[in-house]
C-alpha cells in the first residue's frame, strides 16, 4: 500500500482568485492535498500546479515526462492516432501541454488524483495527457476541465491515452463545466490489458457550444472490463454529441455503457457501440433521455456489432418527458409539485456504477447537486 | 361528524364517464371495505379522492373534515390527513424508499428514528437505500405502502387491494399494520381513525374488521351492509344476485340500477 510522503505539499502553490477557486470547486477540483493522492493545473498552455503526494503514484507534465522517460514514446500518441482527424492534428504541436499520471505497479491508491484543465482566455487550449495504470496498480482521476467566467469565446481540444496494464484498474471522472460560445473536442482511447477495468465517467450540466467526443476502450486483454457511464443535461443553445465506445477483442472481455441525457432545450446526440471481436464477450448498452421542454432534441444512437459468433451483445435506449404518474404518486407521499419534479429528475441522474469508489461517488454527486438547484 | 362526504360525484377519464352520482359518507372511526367487479370504478373512486388529476371530477364534490377538496392538489389533501397506498404503485428509479419514507415521517409529526423502527416491523429495512417499487415482489409493494402510510400517520387510510397476492405469513404482517394505522386495536368509541379498503377476495377482513361493507357495481354505490354477510353473498350469488337481495330487502335504493340489472 503506498504511503503518504510525510510533510508532502504542493512545490508551487499558485495563487488563485476565489471565482477561479469556485469554478475549479464546481469541477471537483479541491486543490487540497489533505484528499487528493496527487495535484495538477494548467491554465491555458501554462502548467501552475503539478504535484504527488503518495509514493507509487506520479504526477508530472507531459512536457516534463518528454524530457524525463524515453520509453514515453512507446505510449505517447500510440493509443491516439495523430492524424486522426484536424483537431487531433491541431494538437500535435510545439507547445502542447497536459498531464502524466503513472501508477507505479501494485500502487493502489484510494484517494483520487486530481487535474484541473482551466481556460483562461478565449484561444485554443490544447491539452495531451497519459495516464498508465501498472501492473497491479489503481489509479482514480477526477479530471476538471473549466473556463473562466467570461470567457465567451474559446476552444478546448484535450488529447487523453490511457493504457491499463494486467489487473490493474483506472477510474476516470470527468467533470465539465463551461460557457455559451465553448467548443470542446476531446479525443479519448484507453488500452486495457488482461483483466484490467477501465471505469469512465463524464458529467455535464452547464452551456456549452458544442462538446463532440467519441471516447473509446480497446479490451485487448483476456477479461478486460470497461464501463462508461455518462450524465449529460444540455439547455438551450448547446449541443452535445457524445458517445463511447468499446471494442472487446479479449477473450471473455466485457462492457457496459450508461448514459443519462436531459434536454432542456439543447440538442444531443447520445451515441454508444459495443464491437464483439473475440470468444465469449459480452456488452450492454443502455441510454435513457429525458425531455423537459418543447424545444431541444435528444437523438439516441445506439450500436452493436459482432464480429464474432460467441458474442452477447445488448441495448436499451428510451426517451421521454417525466411520467405524470411518478409525481401524483410523490405527491401522494407530501412532496410538493415541484419537489417531486425535483426529485425524479435527481432519481433519473443517479447511476448506480458497480465499483466506482466513494470518493468519485461522492465528487460526481457534489458536482450534480450544485447546479441542480439552478436548472430544475 | 363525517371525516369524508362524497355528495353526488362524477368522475370522468379521458373524457370517458366512469363514476356518476356516487354518494358516500365516512364516519370518523369506522372502516368501510368497497367491493365491486372488476372495472366497477372502485380504484377510480380511490384515486379521485386522492387527487390524481387523470380523474376529472365533472360532477358533485368532496368534503373531508368539513372542507370541500374536491379542487386541492394532492399534496394539500395529503396535509389535511388523507393518506392512499397503491394496489401498483409507478417504480421511481432513482428515488429512494427513505428519501420518501422521509417526506412521509414530515406528513405524520414523526421522528426519522420512527422510520427505522416502522420498517422493522414491516420488514422492509432491506429496502431503504432502494428506488421505489423497482424490483419489489408483490408482497414487498404492499409493505412498503403500508410502511408509508404508518409513517404519514392518516386520518383517512385508502388501501386499493392491500390483501392481493400476498401470502399467508405477510398477511399476518400487513393485517396488523392495518389494525393499527385503523386503530382497530382500540375500543370502538376511541377510534379517530377512518379507513376504506378495497378487497376481491375479502382475504383482509380475516384479519381486519370493518364496519361496513359497500358494493359499487358500474360507477355508482350500490349496496351497504354487513361487510361478512355482502362477502358471503357475492362468492355464493356472484354480484348481481346479491344486488338483487339487496335490492328486495332494501327498496330505498335508486330505481336506475334496478333498470340496469333487469335489462340484463
Amino acid at each position: 500500500m503506498p504511503k503518504r510522503i510525510p510533510k508532502s505539499k504542493p512545490k508551487s502553490k499558485p495563487k488563485l482568485e476565489p471565482e477561479v477557486k469556485k469554478k475549479m470547486k464546481s469541477v471537483g477540483i479541491d486543490m487540497k492535498p489533505e484528499t487528493r493522492s496527487a495535484t495538477f493545473l494548467q491554465m491555458d498552455q501554462d502548467v501552475k500546479a503539478v504535484s504527488s503526494f503518495y509514493s507509487g503514484v506520479e504526477m508530472l507534465s507531459i512536457r516534463q515526462v518528454l524530457e524525463k522517460y524515453e520509453w514515453v514514446e512507446d505510449y505517447f500518441w500510440k493509443a491516439v492516432k495523430r492524424d486522426q482527424d484536424e483537431y487531433t492534428k491541431e494538437v500535435d504541436v510545439e507547445d502542447v501541454n497536459g498531464y502524466f499520471i503513472r501508477a507505479l505497479p501494485n500502487a493502489k491508491v484510494e484517494f483520487p488524483v486530481e487535474a484541473c484543465l482551466y481556460l483562461r482566455s478565449p484561444k485554443k487550449q490544447k491539452v495531451h495527457n497519459l495516464i498508465i495504470a501498472e501492473e497491479n496498480s489503481e489509479l482514480n482521476i477526477i479530471s476538471g476541465c473549466t473556463s473562466h467566467p467570461g470567457v465567451t469565446s474559446g476552444m478546448h481540444l484535450g488529447i487523453s491515452e490511457f493504457y491499463v496494464k494486467k489487473n490493474a484498474k483506472i477510474t476516470f471522472t470527468m467533470i465539465h463545466s463551461w460557457e455559451h460560445n465553448i467548443e470542446v473536442r476531446p479525443r479519448s482511447v484507453a488500452i486495457v490489458e488482461d483483466n484490467g477495468v477501465f471505469i469512465s465517467n463524464y458529467v455535464l450540466m452547464n452551456p456549452v457550444k458544442l462538446v463532440q467526443m467519441y471516447p473509446t476502450a480497446y479490451l485487448t486483454g483476456e477479461g478486460a472490463k470497461a464501463i462508461f457511464s455518462s450524465i449529460i443535461v444540455a439547455l438551450e443553445n448547446s449541443v452535445v454529441d457524445a458517445g463511447s465506445r468499446v471494442v472487446l477483442r479479449g477473450k471473455n472481455s466485457s462492457a457496459e455503457i450508461l448514459s443519462r441525457t436531459i434536454s432542456k432545450g439543447g440538442i444531443i446526440y447520445a451515441r454508444g457501440h459495443i464491437v464483439g471481436e473475440a470468444p465469449n464477450t459480452k456488452g450492454h448498452l443502455e441510454c435513457r433521455g429525458l425531455m423537459l421542454s418543447d424545444e431541444g432534441v435528444i437523438h439516441a444512437i445506439p450500436e452493436l456489432e459482432a464480429k464474432y459468433p460467441n458474442v452477447d451483445l445488448s441495448h436499451e435506449a428510451a426517451i421521454g418527458k417525466i411520467a405524470e404518474e411518478e409525481i401524483f404518486y410523490l405527491m401522494s407521499r407530501g412532496l410538493s409539485r415541484d419537489e417531486a419534479t425535483a426529485a425524479i429528475i435527481r432519481g433519473f441522474m443517479d447511476i448506480e456504477i458497480k465499483g466506482l469508489p466513494e470518493y468519485l461517488k461522492r465528487e460526481i454527486d457534489k458536482a450534480i447537486e450544485m447546479v441542480e438547484k439552478d436548472l430544475f | 361528524m363525517d371525516t369524508l362526504r362524497v355528495v353526488n360525484l362524477g368522475v370522468k377519464v379521458d373524457g370517458k364517464k366512469i363514476l356518476e352520482h356516487v354518494n358516500l359518507y365516512v364516519q370518523k372511526g369506522q372502516t368501510y371495505a368497497l367491493f365491486g367487479p372488476n372495472g366497477s370504478g372502485k380504484s377510480s373512486l380511490l384515486m379521485t379522492l386522492i387527487g390524481n388529476p387523470a380523474f376529472k371530477v365533472f360532477d358533485g364534490r368532496i368534503m373531508f373534515k368539513g372542507k370541500d377538496v374536491t379542487s386541492l392538489p394532492t399534496d394539500e389533501r395529503v396535509k389535511m390527513g388523507m393518506g392512499m397506498s397503491f394496489q401498483t404503485p409507478p417504480k421511481v428509479s432513482g428515488v429512494k424508499l427513505i428519501d420518501v419514507l422521509k417526506y412521509c415521517a414530515k406528513i405524520g409529526g414523526y421522528e426519522e428514528k420512527k422510520i427505522y423502527e416502522f420498517a422493522e416491523m414491516l420488514k422492509m429495512r432491506d429496502f431503504l437505500y432502494r428506488s421505489v417499487n423497482l424490483g419489489f415482489s408483490g408482497g414487498e409493494v404492499k409493505r412498503s405502502e403500508l410502511l408509508q402510510l404508518m409513517l404519514m400517520n392518516p386520518e383517512f387510510v385508502m388501501l386499493d387491494e392491500p390483501d392481493s397476492g400476498v401470502d399467508l405469513e405477510n398477511m399476518v404482517v400487513i393485517g396488523e399494520a392495518i389494525n393499527k394505522l385503523l386503530e382497530r386495536d382500540k375500543k370502538e368509541g376511541k377510534r379517530k381513525r377512518s379507513g376504506l379498503i378495497i378487497t376481491h377476495q375479502g382475504h383482509i377482513l380475516d384479519y381486519v374488521d370493518a364496519d361496513y361493507g359497500l358494493i359499487l357495481y358500474k360507477g355508482r354505490i350500490a349496496c351497504i351492509g354487513n361487510p361478512y354477510d355482502i362477502l358471503k353473498q357475492i362468492s355464493k350469488n356472484g354480484y348481481e344476485g346479491c344486488l338483487k337481495r339487496c335490492l328486495r330487502e332494501f327498496q330505498n335504493l335508486n330505481q336506475n340500477l334496478n333498470q340496469n340489472l333487469n335489462q340484463k
